[in-house]
């Protein structure tokens, strides 16, 4: 049970909403400055070094670390979860916990399916010389034969 | 039924009852932390659907940028104002959040005119919520013509130069040309029926000089799209029908002589705040990223 006052409470829910709104505010101007909506010729979306696409990874690590950020305002303040016993938490955040893994996981595994998709379209392109003779067609009897020997 | 919330006191006196052993586990009542497992449970639903969604974009080259699909506004047409109707869509969620938590405290007050209006305003905040997403719905629906299984959102792969004009006829000789760039996200048009795949010449890339034509973005994004924010809206949509049910029940004195400090308005607000929690991974996935 909550040890705080009505007042209190009060005024912890207000802070909270305030802070959920401007990490959303905030989350919104990551999506939109930098693929280049805001500042003209600003564009962080595009940035690389090397091959690696830095100003795209940066963006959404920030993203997805404010939406957890979030939840965990949302679970604990407003959901009451800091003020439960221990083992009710664990019990509520451990598989939660396992599920955000889950998702993490399947995000790399459909990558690799999109991996394994081009090398398939890659080897269908390839030509193969064959010393095989095609299915189908009659093979002389003698041929045969010298193969035997 | 339990009486934790007003006094550890009150949890004495109805030792015998609780949970018939004596003892409430995790010193919370049942009904409070069934609502707790059974959204455990849901969230394990809407990772099923993250997961088919996180899956099936990464392993497509191409994907819709949400913020070309996403990016008109009721009585404004024909203007792009990337994401800014979800982020108000999202701000109607997060003000309503902030309306049950003070009903809910409200609640622990014993102060029932107070619950009632603040639960009212919630109410008021999801449903705004649900006309925005209808809104949305028919317009991708309507105007733009995405369907579970069609999706007219593709993405170009390299950059060129479009052939045809905006209707589908190619351009008179000397007439401006519209160009666009690798990544950028087109929608087909349709008129009277017909699909308006618009012809362009690659300018980058292997096919350099080559023509192509505008092609359908990946299938599963329609399905996608609709199956999770209707799942979740559907969630929206129950949410406003129990909180209706519980404000009546408020405002009749229902929950008064239970004297446990209106817990059936925590637990609608556990399940309110849970669907507030599931939009923000919703407009993480599709609208941000």
């Amino acid at each position: 049970m909550s040890a705080h006052t009505y007042e209190e409470s009060k005024t912890i829910a207000r802070k909270t909403i305030i802070i959920l709104g401007i990490v959303t505010i905030v989350e919104v101007l990551i999506a939109l400055v930098g693929k280049g909506y805001m500042i003209s010729g600003f564009v962080p979306y595009e940035w690389e070094i090397g091959s690696f696409p830095i100003g795209l990874a940066v963006m959404y690590i920030a993203m997805i670390a404010l939406s957890l950020y979030k939840a965990i305002l949302v679970i604990f303040e407003f959901m009451h979860m800091k003020y439960e016993v221990k083992s009710l938490v664990r019990s509520v955040l451990l598989p939660t916990t396992l599920l955000i893994w889950a998702i993490i996981a399947f995000f790399m595994e459909g990558n690799y399916w999109l991996n394994s998709r081009e090398y398939i379209e890659q080897k269908n392109m390839e030509q193969v010389e064959s010393d095989m003779q095609p299915i189908g067609e009659k093979v002389e009897l003698e041929s045969v034969e010298d193969a035997g020997h | 039924m339990s009486a934790e919330t007003i006094e550890g006191q009150a949890v004495e006196e109805q030792s015998g009852s609780l949970w018939s052993g004596g003892k409430s586990p995790f010193k919370s009542s049942y009904g409070k932390l069934m609502m707790w497992y059974f959204l455990l449970s849901d969230a394990f639903t809407f990772a099923g659907f993250l997961i088919a969604y996180g899956t099936l974009r990464f392993s497509n080259v191409t994907w819709p940028v949400p913020d070309f699909v996403f990016s008109s506004f009721p009585f404004l047409e024909g203007t792009h104002y990337p994401l800014l109707f979800v982020s108000l869509m999202t701000f109607i969620l997060l003000a309503s959040s902030f309306t049950m938590i003070r009903a809910v405290q409200e609640g622990k007050e014993e102060n029932k005119s107070g619950v009632v209006k603040w639960m009212i305003a919630t109410i008021i905040g999801g449903a705004m919520f649900l006309g925005c997403q209808a809104w949305e719905w028919t317009t991708l629906i309507a105007t733009e013509h995405m369907t579970v299984h069609t999706n007219p959102f593709g993405t170009h792969v390299e950059s060129g130069v479009y052939l045809d004009d905006a209707h589908g006829h190619a351009y008179e000789a000397g007439a401006e040309r519209e160009s666009f760039e690798a990544g950028e996200t087109y929608l087909i048009h349709k008129s009277h029926g017909e699909w308006i795949n618009r012809r362009f010449e690659y300018t980058s890339g292997p096919a350099i000089g080559e023509v192509g034509q505008q092609s359908f973005g990946p299938k599963a994004f329609g399905a996608l799209f609709f199956f999770i924010t209707g799942f979740h809206g559907f969630h929206v949509l129950s949410g406003v029908i129990f909180l209706i049910i519980i404000a009546v029940n408020v405002a009749s004195g229902l929950y008064v002589e239970r004297r446990n400090g209106y817990e059936m308005v925590e637990k609608i607000g556990l399940y309110w705040h849970f669907v507030d929690l599931v939009w923000v991974f919703v407009f993480l996935v599709f609208y941000l990223l």
